[in-house]
């Protein structure tokens, strides 16, 4: 098994009849922690190829979006939800759903790096396809374990020591060796949350242009905080807003370009301007 | 002396010397309150020290008599007969054997059951069979001796015949006095029967010792760390992909400790096997689990006590099996918090 393409590329996204990345869109989405409302009709459309960046002050529910979009909301026991979240059109929560392939297909990096720390970077990288059944010879494995650091931009950083422990790498080591967990297991989209918010720049730089080299295989929804990033590695922008006491709901999306210089509502222009937050 | 700080006046301390550049000493003063909280603590921990002190020493004390008669026969004779012949030797092989067969009874079950409760059981259920296993510690030991002598007896009788018939060709390499032989662990030597056997006093302990087992594996599972739980799942990992690569790796040294204290429990769990056994004093015999009659150093201690309380080297010598116990357990005990304690999970886990 080998990714599909050899060589990372910074074209411009398109929408290829070669791309393999899915779109994920969300309607009428609400969620709530019991009988707290957190998410109030949220809709969006994360569209294959682009990166979609979450942008919104702290507690309005962008994390938990993120969340519902792989299945991984259920997991707290007083979570519910409502309305329709498709993959290429398939209702990911239908009765028949196989939750376990939809979250390998829907990956998932989060804020704080988590490698397994009993296993090496190498079997970090393929842990996933053990976890979820994929079969792989053992001679691809090595070829896979390439590949996927190098799109995560690591191979360089630890080609040498891929038998050490996972959990001996930096923060921001750990954090892409988590990207090329999730990369190896071939998702059509990934979510990141928060992902650089614990990194140093260089590291955040890094990440930055993996984003960017990763947009030609899978659909990317990230969450962050920083304004100058959302602007440099997305496409389109969704602001999250949670009015006091009330669910967050999404107050205005669109192409960054918009987002950032002329966009529709005045809460989104001071929250980019950083005036309020 | 004073620095002037970018506008900002600065006044260092009175006492600061700016030229020598030695560290300082910080004096903290300490509040009555706290003082007197950590005299109180340090004297209960001072107490159970030397309580225990006193316990091995008065064990010491007490059984040089036996030791200076029986000398280093002691740890190698089998029989027990004071004050001609006697030693700890057929003892503790027998307390071994019983140990390990309510370990490879217990492990497993205690294993499935902390990983039932954390992983698996809806949040209904867990409160309860919680609650349920912990109150299987509750139940006395003298009622498990006498459940196990009445109503397990001819059940696991079947269950060892069965053993016996079909599983005689096990062999395992052994040491036995310098040299290697092979070890039988179910084939009965005599003709004996399979009742009051160290297999039935085994699972009787195994039972005795599963709460404590399941306590700590379930509170080492429970604290395998969230983040690498939600990464194995978001990975399109199944429950048991999760357990395997993160509940089991992160529990490993927690199992392992959780299993060594129940050894210290098994090794001296008393009245259920002095129920249960019939007593023997032959190592070779001692050593086939399913056979009858088996025996340990603390039920040993138990049944003879009323009969050799007279005094002299009978009662020392029983002090001297006492102190082998106490030597035993302790040094279990010690190796199950090393283990624990330098495990992963188990820094994070009150035992
Ligand atoms: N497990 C939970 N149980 C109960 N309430 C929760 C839980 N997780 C989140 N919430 C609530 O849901 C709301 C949205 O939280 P969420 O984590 O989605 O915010 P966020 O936008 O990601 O914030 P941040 O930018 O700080 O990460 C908050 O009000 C929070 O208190
Ligand atoms: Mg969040």
């Amino acid at each position: 098994m080998t990714l599909v393409s050899d060589a990372a590329s910074h074209a411009a996204p398109t929408n290829d009849a070669i791309s393999r990345a899915s779109t994920l869109t969300a309607q009428g989405v609400s969620a709530w922690f019991g009988s707290h409302k957190v998410l109030e009709r949220v809709s969006l459309d994360m569209l294959a190829n682009q990166v979609t960046a979450l942008i919104g002050p702290s507690g309005c529910g962008k994390s938990t979006f993120l969340r519902i979009l792989n299945r991984m909301h259920e997991l707290v026991p007083s979570a519910r939800l409502a309305g329709n979240i498709a993959l290429d059109g398939q209702d990911i929560y239908r009765s028949a759903a196989p939750v376990t392939e939809i979250r390998r297909r829907i990956g998932m990096v989060f804020q704080k790096p988590n490698p397994f720390p009993a296993m090496s970077v190498a079997e970090n990288v393929v842990s996933g396809l053990k976890l979820c059944g994929m079969k792989v010879e053992r001679s691809h494995k090595d070829e896979l374990v390439e590949t996927c650091l190098q799109k995560a931009g690591l191979w360089n950083e630890v080609k040498n020591r891929l038998d050490a422990n996972g959990g001996a790498l930096s923060g921001g080591q750990q954090q892409r060796l988590c990207i090329a967990r999730s990369l190896a297991v071939r998702p059509d989209v990934l979510l990141m949350d928060e992902p650089c918010s614990a990194l140093d720049p260089t590291s955040t730089h890094r990440i930055e242009e993996t984003i960017a080299e990763l947009r030609d295989d899978v659909t990317i929804v990230i969450v962050t905080h920083n304004m100058q990033q959302a602007q440099r590695v997305s496409h389109y922008c969704a602001f999250f807003l949670a009015a006091e006491n009330e669910p967050g709901r999404i107050v205005e999306a669109g192409t960054t370009d918009k987002i950032f210089s002329e966009p529709d509502d005045p809460r989104t222009l001071d929250y980019v301007r950083g005036r309020f937050g | 002396m004073s620095i002037d700080g970018g506008g900002l006046l600065l006044q260092a301390p009175a006492h600061y010397k700016f030229d020598d550049d030695v560290p300082m000493v910080v004096v903290t003063q300490r509040t009555a309150a706290d003082e007197l909280y950590r005299a109180g603590a340090r004297a209960a921990g001072a107490i159970t020290l030397g309580l225990m002190g006193l316990i091995g020493f008065f064990l010491l004390y007490r059984s040089r008599e036996a030791f200076s008669s029986a000398g280093w026969r002691f740890f190698t004779e089998q029989r027990w007969s004071p004050p001609n012949a006697f030693g700890i030797a057929a003892l503790l092989v027998g307390t071994i054997v019983i140990a390990v067969v309510a370990l490879v009874v217990a492990f497993p079950i205690a294993a499935g059951t902390a990983l039932y409760i954390t992983e698996y059981a809806p949040l209904r259920v867990r409160r309860p069979l919680t609650s349920l296993v912990d109150l299987l510690a509750a139940i006395p030991s003298l009622i498990y001796g006498i459940w196990g002598a009445a109503v397990l007896s001819g059940r696991v009788a079947n269950v060892s015949r069965f053993f016996a018939d079909h599983f005689s060709w096990v062999r395992l390499p052994a040491l036995q006095l310098s040299f290697w032989h092979w070890y039988r662990p179910f084939q009965t030597v005599s003709n004996a029967g399979f009742t009051a056997s160290s297999m039935l006093a085994g699972i009787v302990v195994a039972l005795m010792v599963l709460p404590i087992c399941t306590a700590i594996m379930r509170e080492v599972f429970s604290q395998a760390p969230q983040g690498e739980r939600e990464s194995a799942l978001a990975l399109g990992g199944t429950r048991w992909g999760v357990i395997r690569d993160v509940v089991l790796p992160f529990g490993k040294g927690g199992m392992i400790g959780g299993a060594m204290l129940g050894l210290g429990r098994a090794l001296g769990e008393t009245i259920a096997v002095a129920i249960i056994i019939s007593p023997k004093f032959d190592i070779h015999s001692l050593l086939q689990p399913l056979q009858t009659g088996g025996n340990s150093i603390a039920a040993h201690i138990a049944l003879r006590w009323p009969e050799q309380s007279a005094g002299g080297v009978p009662t020392s010598s029983l002090m001297a099996a006492g102190l082998v116990l106490f030597v035993m357990t302790l040094a279990v005990n010690m190796v199950a918090s090393l283990v624990v304690a330098r495990s992963r999970s188990g820094s994070a886990t009150e035992i």
